[in-house]
């Protein structure tokens, strides 16, 4: 890894502040998916991506990133920020009238590291694979990386953009989904069962790896190392990352209560104290 | 607005409109390396061989798969390319419109959306293939650029116009072939409106492939004694509203036609123009909302009043409301 894993932690920890502070300074937005993947967006922004913060929307000579759920917009501008996008204060905007930081991400208002729209569901995949093969074109090496939730799948235009990235050999892209088996009315499981998504995919053509714990910095390091030296074999790879809606607040983990909704002034102070401030709050 | 000519307009040989987008897209392969075309598994219907024989790794064949169509149209801008994604104008608009709202639109992404079969014109295969609102919808999307051509010539110039402009665009065309009337060698400006016929009495707006039918009508209004002026607009959206104010100002009323519901088309835009500007007494031709049917495209114009003969119809109706 290039940081120490103890400061990769802390700023895990100062990420999950600022997306408890951003939802509740507003009263709304979906702290629980956010918190869930923070270890993920850690390591891939700090460890795995190679890209300029002197942002260009074409993306030519550096790996790309898109977000397909993006509700889950509180954990993605706090990384953007604190690696440099744009100033860390503006996140106290997030939600706010005249913001860049829209509820849901938008290049509309042309925020650094944005670079599609995303909130209605299903599809980010398909934008993935569009820059990804735009890559081939440009025989441009890097690599396209996307996040999508568990329940998103359930979104049929996932699945033929699953199909066509197999059937044409998309090898530059690795595709992650969040699994953490909830979604606003409850868990996947009850909503609408998905089965096997690990068999499912590789029943499409593509190459699946899992990380157990993801919420586990050097676990997701190790995956998503994985995951890069399995491109370019001509075929798509996906990571399942299993983690915990919520993961790092106590009263938020094991429930789907917190998908979309924000903690009051006594929960917050709680949820803080579970994580204190490391790198200085906004 | 182009100055009107005062000779008929005669029938080069009819060509499908459809032709003059593969024809356009072709030479813009060969002049532009960042053009690349996408296709839903209507590679025939959208005439695009001849681009993919000529550049292979530039066409994207996505399957009976839009909403990724899309999604993928959009991703590739993203790497500095210009696609043209097509299919019907069913599947490319109603079919679509989340992906092109969030994806295209509402992203500001340089795409061109391709819709072929629009209106009508599919025929035999009745409603579920045909489209009478896709102006409609793509015209309410913030930023986005509508274009409806007439015949193969403007087709084939607006295909190579719309690769040079940054931002969304629908290119709407159609199955059959229709009259092919326009020079072959025109300018296509986006947003202008094109003057065809000087007249005092009554205005007729038409767009796609009513135009000619809009010219057999004011010769028809002419052997009459009533003069007609004729423009066609092409883009919908921007209007040239300019143009359309100057000759209604003089002539007094109004005749849009083209092939879409009378809600939410062209004829609606230039309604909008008129009572904010100008009120003018207004007749449509369009389909009075309704889905389509299947027949041949002639019994289908007749049927839904889309035809030279409505037209006059209609401007005999303005003309006694003036």
């Amino acid at each position: 890894m290039k940081h120490e894993l103890k400061k990769l932690e802390d700023f895990a920890t100062q990420v999950r502040r600022d997306i408890l502070r951003m939802v509740h300074k507003v009263n709304s937005g979906h702290p629980g998916g956010s918190l869930g993947c923070t270890e993920f967006f850690t390591i891939l922004y700090n460890e795995i991506m190679k890209y300029d913060t002197n942002f260009k929307m074409d993306g030519i000579g550096e790996d790309l990133f898109f977000l397909s759920n993006g509700h889950i917009s509180p954990v993605f501008y706090s990384v953007l920020a604190r690696n440099g996008f744009f100033p860390v204060e503006e996140l106290n905007t997030f939600r706010l009238i005249d913001s860049r930081l829209q509820g849901h991400p938008t290049t509309h208002e042309g925020l650094p590291g944005v670079r599609v729209a995303s909130g209605s569901l299903g599809q980010g995949m398909s934008v993935a694979l569009g820059a990804a093969q735009a890559k081939k074109l440009n025989k441009d090496e890097h690599l396209v990386f996307s996040l999508h939730g568990d329940g998103e799948l359930q979104e049929g235009q996932n699945w033929e953009a699953i199909m066509y990235a197999a059937g044409n050999k998309v090898d530059n892209i690795i595709a992650t989904v969040d699994l953490n088996g909830q979604q606003i009315d409850g868990s996947t499981e009850n909503v609408l069962p998905m089965g096997n998504i690990r068999a499912k995919f590789e029943a499409f053509g593509w190459d699946v790896l899992e990380i157990e714990d993801g919420n586990d910095l050097q676990q997701i390091y190790d995956g998503l190392t994985e995951a890069k030296s399995r491109t370019g074999n001509k075929k798509p790879v996906c990571v399942l990352m299993h983690t915990e809606m919520g993961h790092g607040v106590d009263f938020m983990m094991h429930t789907h209560a917190w998908h979309g909704k924000a903690p009051n002034d006594e929960q917050l102070e709680k949820a803080l104290s579970q994580n204190p401030e490391t790198l200085g709050d906004y | 607005m182009e100055t009107a000519t005062t000779k008929k307009y005669t029938d080069s040989g009819k060509q499908d409109t459809r032709s003059g987008f593969g024809a356009g897209l072709t030479e813009l392969g060969r002049k532009n390396p960042n053009v690349v075309a996408l296709c839903a598994d209507l590679v025939g219907s959208l005439k695009m061989q001849d681009f993919i024989d000529e550049n292979p790794d530039r066409f994207f064949q996505v399957g009976i798969a839009e909403a990724n169509m899309m999604g993928m149209a959009a991703g590739m801008t993203i790497g500095g390319k210009i696609p043209f994604a097509g299919t019907f104008a069913n599947f490319a608009t109603g079919r679509v419109y989340d992906q092109i709202r969030q994806s295209i639109a509402y992203s500001g992404k340089n795409v061109k959306i391709c819709a072929s079969h629009s209106g009508v014109t599919l025929g035999e295969d009745g409603a579920t293939h045909q489209i009478l609102e896709d102006i409609g919808l793509m015209k309410m999307l913030p930023g986005m650029t509508v274009i409806n051509t007439c015949d193969f010539n403007q087709t084939k110039a607006a295909t190579l116009a719309i690769a040079e402009l940054d931002g969304p665009v629908y290119l709407r065309f159609g199955r059959p072939k229709v009259a092919n009337f326009t020079p072959e060698d025109q300018k296509f400006e986006i947003g202008k409106a094109v003057k065809l016929y000087e007249g005092r009495d009554v205005t007729i707006i038409a767009t796609g492939h009513l135009v000619w039918e809009a010219l057999q009508a004011a010769e028809k209004l002419a052997e009459e004694g009533i003069s007609a002026e004729v423009i066609n607009i092409h883009t919908i959206k921007p209007l040239d509203e300019e143009a359309i104010l100057k000759s209604v100002k003089k002539t007094g009323c109004v005749v849009s036609a083209e092939e879409h519901n009378f809600l939410g088309g062209l004829g609606e835009s230039i309604a909008r123009t008129l009572v904010e500007n100008h009120p003018a007494p207004q007749e449509f031709v369009a389909t009075q909302d309704t889905f389509g049917e299947s027949g041949t495209p002639e019994q289908l114009f007749e049927k839904y009043g889309l035809n030279a003969e409505a037209i006059v119809e209609k401007a005999k109706k303005v003309l006694r409301r003036k």
